[in-house]
């Protein structure tokens, strides 16, 4: 008898998975460039998207591929670039563009050794901090950072999401081995995956692109095409759309645009936490790296060393009301990652003397083992 | 023993052992297991030696990266050089029957035997020499059961050719044995 896998059953890569839940999240126009290890994601996007009506273009750059795709996004489609390090710098200033007017859209970044283009084909989580301050100016970032194939699926329906309701540029920062390791994935029933789409106008009269009720943060967005005339910048504007200087007006935006993150940290915030319910370390860690750390905090519990692992689900915004609560309780914190001290910034500032604060980092293009975490914990002992 | 199961295939660009890497995991999914598949990109996949490796386990796979093989498969001398190293220490190496093993390297067991010739001349076309290696490993390790990997070998393969990739595997059961 033949034994087959169960249809909602797939053997894939992590670009792969990223595909199959953009396009369950409505995922309708790619604009980007191609570059390795992100290539599968544009590949992919070119094969599927003309089959559910989308539309996937080739652009000439990367700065013309997330262009192409904050237009389709003003027109009403869920829109996706992807890319890696060398495009992602590219990128930035289009992402602050996204931001200032408030489009919806996914970035993908399956991360690779840097700077420059650095290593092609290893893994990287050197763009963190590019993540949250590549592009000028003070404005809110939500990035995402999944562990495994399984959860590159779920974490892009929820990246559009929270584009979608948010109206915001949101990132997905992968890295070359999530991206290209194969896993076994369940897709979900239709039934029980949440989509969230855009909350459109309904009265063309008196329409403010650019206004909000008391008390709400995030405009109705209308489609161009659907009949609404109104001007799209990225200069400060008002309520209307249109340009204005003055100082007022670009306070009250820029709250609302900060608020939008910082008053639903409730909704955005995601972490895991893994034995750590009589942890006297912790391991903070995020994305491939964090498959070592669990594997680290296995052993040492087999040693009797009581560790567990706080692990980023979104590394921006940065959980550190939880963090701080966590770092009154344990004698060391123990940030990994690929890269030479990134994040591990963001917990000094946070955990400041609750506890020491220790680092295990590479950049080389390999993935930090367990046994670098175990043993930069022990050197403690 | 061990619940997880690490295994590193290479040989040439071009042997199918990319695909091999695959069915092995979709065989260790078919039973019920944890499995994942990595491979080399790049220049170091075009031409010369390449690999692909799998992580089959009854519990769920942190560290994704094989490194210490409990089981290598070389189909030619470059790759056998290359990813046959001394970490393998009491692993299975299974090469074919050309190529020549490093005496400095420790093994548990060394299966050397005519892959490509069984491929080519027995089973009637050289393409099918990684499924003659599957057969082998499943006949070695019981890393899957012999029917989900028929199973899995069959999922995959295009139409028309179940029938010589059938035999190919039944080939690799005899040239462990």
């Amino acid at each position: 008898m033949k034994m087959k896998m169960k249809s909602n059953v797939q053997f894939v890569q992590g670009n792969k998975a990223c595909i199959l839940g953009a396009l369950d999240a409505g995922y309708k126009f790619y604009g980007g460039y191609p570059i390795t290890p992100s290539t599968e994601l544009a590949e992919l996007s070119a094969v599927e998207l003309p089959k559910v009506g989308g539309k996937f273009i080739q652009m000439e750059d990367e700065i013309a591929g997330i262009a192409a795709a904050i237009g389709a996004s003003l027109t009403g489609k869920k829109s996706m670039t992807a890319t890696s390090g060398p495009g992602f710098s590219l990128k930035q200033e289009n992402i602050g563009y996204a931001m200032m007017a408030e489009i919806p859209l996914v970035i993908v970044n399956v991360q690779r050794g840097g700077p420059s283009t650095g290593l092609p084909t290893s893994p990287a989580q050197g763009d963190m901090m590019q993540a949250k301050w590549g592009t000028h100016g003070d404005h809110p970032v939500i990035a995402l950072t999944p562990e495994s194939v399984q959860e590159t699926y779920y974490m892009t329906i929820r990246a559009f999401n929270l584009a979608e309701k948010y109206r915001m540029p949101v990132m997905l920062m992968t890295d070359e081995v999530i991206g290209h390791m194969r896993e076994k994935i369940v897709i979900p029933n239709k039934e029980d995956i949440e989509i969230i789409d855009r909350v459109q106008p309904n009265e063309k009269e008196g329409y403010l692109p650019y206004g909000v009720k008391d008390g709400e943060t995030v405009p109705k967005m209308a489609s161009f095409g659907d009949g609404y005339r109104y001007h799209v910048t990225g200069l400060a504007h008002d309520e209307t759309g249109f340009p204005s200087n003055s100082n007022e007006n670009a306070k009250r935006l820029l709250d609302r645009l900060m608020n939008k993150v910082n008053h639903n940290l409730d909704d955005i915030l995601d972490y895991e936490e893994y034995m750590l319910e009589d942890a006297e370390h912790i391991v903070l860690s995020y994305g491939a790296t964090a498959r070592s750390a669990r594997a680290a905090i296995k052993q040492m519990r087999q040693e009797g060393i009581k560790a567990g692992m706080f692990r980023l689900k979104t590394v921006w915004p940065f959980p550190e009301e939880r963090l701080l609560e966590l770092s009154k309780n344990v004698k060391n914190v123990l940030v990994a990652e690929m890269n030479l001290g990134q994040m591990v910034l963001e917990v000094e500032r946070v955990v400041k003397d609750n506890a020491k604060i220790l680092f295990c980092g590479r950049a080389d293009g390999e993935i930090i083992t367990p046994e670098e975490i175990v043993e930069t914990l022990k050197e403690e002992f | 023993m061990t619940n997880q199961f690490e295994l590193r295939l290479s040989g040439a660009g071009g042997q199918g052992l990319l695909l091999a890497g695959i069915v092995l995991a979709e065989a260790g999914i078919l039973d019920d297991k944890f499995a994942t598949q990595t491979q080399s990109y790049g220049p170091e996949a075009r031409g010369g030696a390449s690999k692909s490796e799998v992580i089959i386990s009854d519990s769920e796979i942190d560290y994704p990266e094989v490194r210490t093989p409990n089981l290598t498969l070389a189909l030619t001398q470059e790759a056998a050089d290359k990813y046959i190293s001394k970490d393998i220490m009491n692993g299975i190496i299974v090469v074919d029957e050309r190529v020549k093993i490093n005496p400095a390297i420790k093994y548990e067991k060394l299966i050397s035997v005519p892959i490509m010739k069984t491929a080519k001349n027995k089973v009637g076309k050289a393409i099918v020499a990684n499924i003659v290696s599957l057969g082998i490993i499943v006949e070695a390790t019981n890393v899957v059961s012999k029917e989900a990997m028929e199973s899995a070998i069959l999922n995959r393969v295009p139409k028309g050719t179940e029938k010589l990739n059938k035999m190919a595997l039944e080939s690799g059961y005899e040239l462990a044995k």
